[in-house]
């Protein structure tokens, strides 16, 4: 039993740092940056992944005894497309604005290889529960991380934090970063201390970062 | 004509997908290693797109009208489908490409600039001709950012970098450079 709670947390918890989608495996990097503009955005644009993350890992799941072998892609992007319509619509009823907002990229969580890589790697292996969790820890530190590049995007680039201005009016915003060039040097930036985090110090000597990376 | 023209421009340059939209960015860390590498899947990627552009046109006028819910299911089965066929094309006449091209080939499917194309032409409201001039542009400019990230990073395996940057952070700060010159062209137009 101890053994049993320990692989769910430890399937849970994989998502949020070990194998962080975005910092770690750096997948699903187009919808990343094109809406980490602002913090609002992102937490939209992650909320919206998780959930189609978790509707499709479970569907996925449920019939991974059923899907043969050759068209199993093709039917994960089928189901995984099918989420999306779901929540596409649902933003433009529920959030017109943020709808809006993130445009045709709520559409294009469809080729999130994050999606399809858990629905692969996990889902189609692992049972309802574990895949729930998988799919819930993986959004959850792709939300997380989008968050976290979103929030310096937005705080240098606008001075300010959910539109909430944070500095007084001598802030000259870093215009750029609210630019696609900010998009990429703070991911940069951003894997450059995740590096620094994980091998420190000796593997900074030795370390090459994402050979052992699957894809 | 000028319409066509400047519709190939702006997404060859300033709108450039890769760059300026985020969009096809596995493939553009992935597979810029190569110079020739780097170009034929840009060339495999342009022609998929132009593939794309007319079926989702075709999609667009005579089907989706009667059932707007299947947009993206059906446009994501046409890619899967024409990018299996190219696939298929490739291996028969390339097998030294197909090779190198490895997993990133299949993968065109979850490149996000395909679908992207398609739902971008379905929004601007773009007709057979525009569409089709606007995949050559868009393919265009993606095909640009992987030989000119390739050339750049065939560039730094010569030099002394720190272990802590190399990979995916430098490649992103690259990246990151380039897509601010690209900012340049954005006078391009307001100038003429």
């Amino acid at each position: 039993m101890q053994q049993n709670e320990n692989t769910q947390w430890g399937t849970f918890l994989r998502g949020l740092w070990a194998e962080n989608p975005i910092l770690v495996m750096v997948l699903g990097m187009c919808p990343t940056m094109a809406v980490t503009n602002t913090a609002i955005n992102s937490l939209a644009m992650g909320l919206a992944t998780l959930a189609v993350l978790i509707g499709s890992s479970v569907l996925v799941s449920l019939f991974r005894k059923v899907i043969p072998a050759q068209v199993r892609i093709t039917t994960y992007i089928v189901i995984i497309a099918t989420f999306v319509t779901i929540i596409d619509f649902f933003l433009a009823a529920m959030a017109p604005a943020v709808h809006k907002e993130l445009g045709a990229f709520i559409a294009l969580i469809v080729v999130n290889c994050i999606i399809l890589g858990r629905a692969e790697a996990f889902a189609a292996r692992n049972g309802v529960w574990l895949s729930f969790l998988d799919a819930l820890g993986m959004g959850l530190g792709f939300t997380l991380s989008l968050m976290c590049i979103g929030v310096i995007r937005e705080v240098l680039g606008s001075g300010s934090l959910f539109s909430i201005p944070l500095f007084g009016k001598g802030f000259e915003p870093w215009v750029i970063m609210v630019l696609p060039p900010g998009g990429f040097l703070v991911l940069g930036f951003l894997l450059l201390g995740v590096n620094r985090l994980k091998y420190r110090p000796q593997g900074a000597a030795t370390g090459r970062i994402h050979k052992h990376d699957k894809i | 004509m000028s319409e066509l023209f400047w519709i190939f421009f702006s997404t060859l340059l300033v709108n450039n997908f890769t760059l300026a939209y985020f969009l096809g960015l596995c493939p553009f860390l992935g597979v810029s290693g190569k110079l020739e590498t780097a170009l034929r899947l840009g060339l495999a990627n342009i022609f998929v797109m132009l593939i794309t552009s007319l079926s989702a046109w075709l999609l667009n006028t005579f089907i989706l009208p009667y059932a707007p819910y299947l947009r993206l299911i059906s446009f994501i089965i046409v890619i899967a489908s024409t990018v299996q066929l190219v696939e298929m094309a490739i291996k028969k006449l390339s097998p030294d490409l197909f090779r190198a091209l490895g997993v990133f080939l299949p993968l065109i499917t979850t490149n996000c600039a395909i679908l992207g194309l398609a739902l971008f032409q379905t929004n601007k409201g773009y007709g057979l001709i525009e569409g089709l001039v606007y995949a050559l542009g868009g393919g265009g400019g993606v095909t640009l950012a992987l030989v000119l990230m390739a050339g750049i990073r065939e560039e730094t395996r010569l030099m002394d970098i720190p272990k802590l940057i190399e990979g995916t952070a430098l490649n992103l700060i690259i990246a990151g450079l380039l897509s601010m010159a690209f900012m340049g062209f954005a006078g391009l137009f307001s100038t003429i």
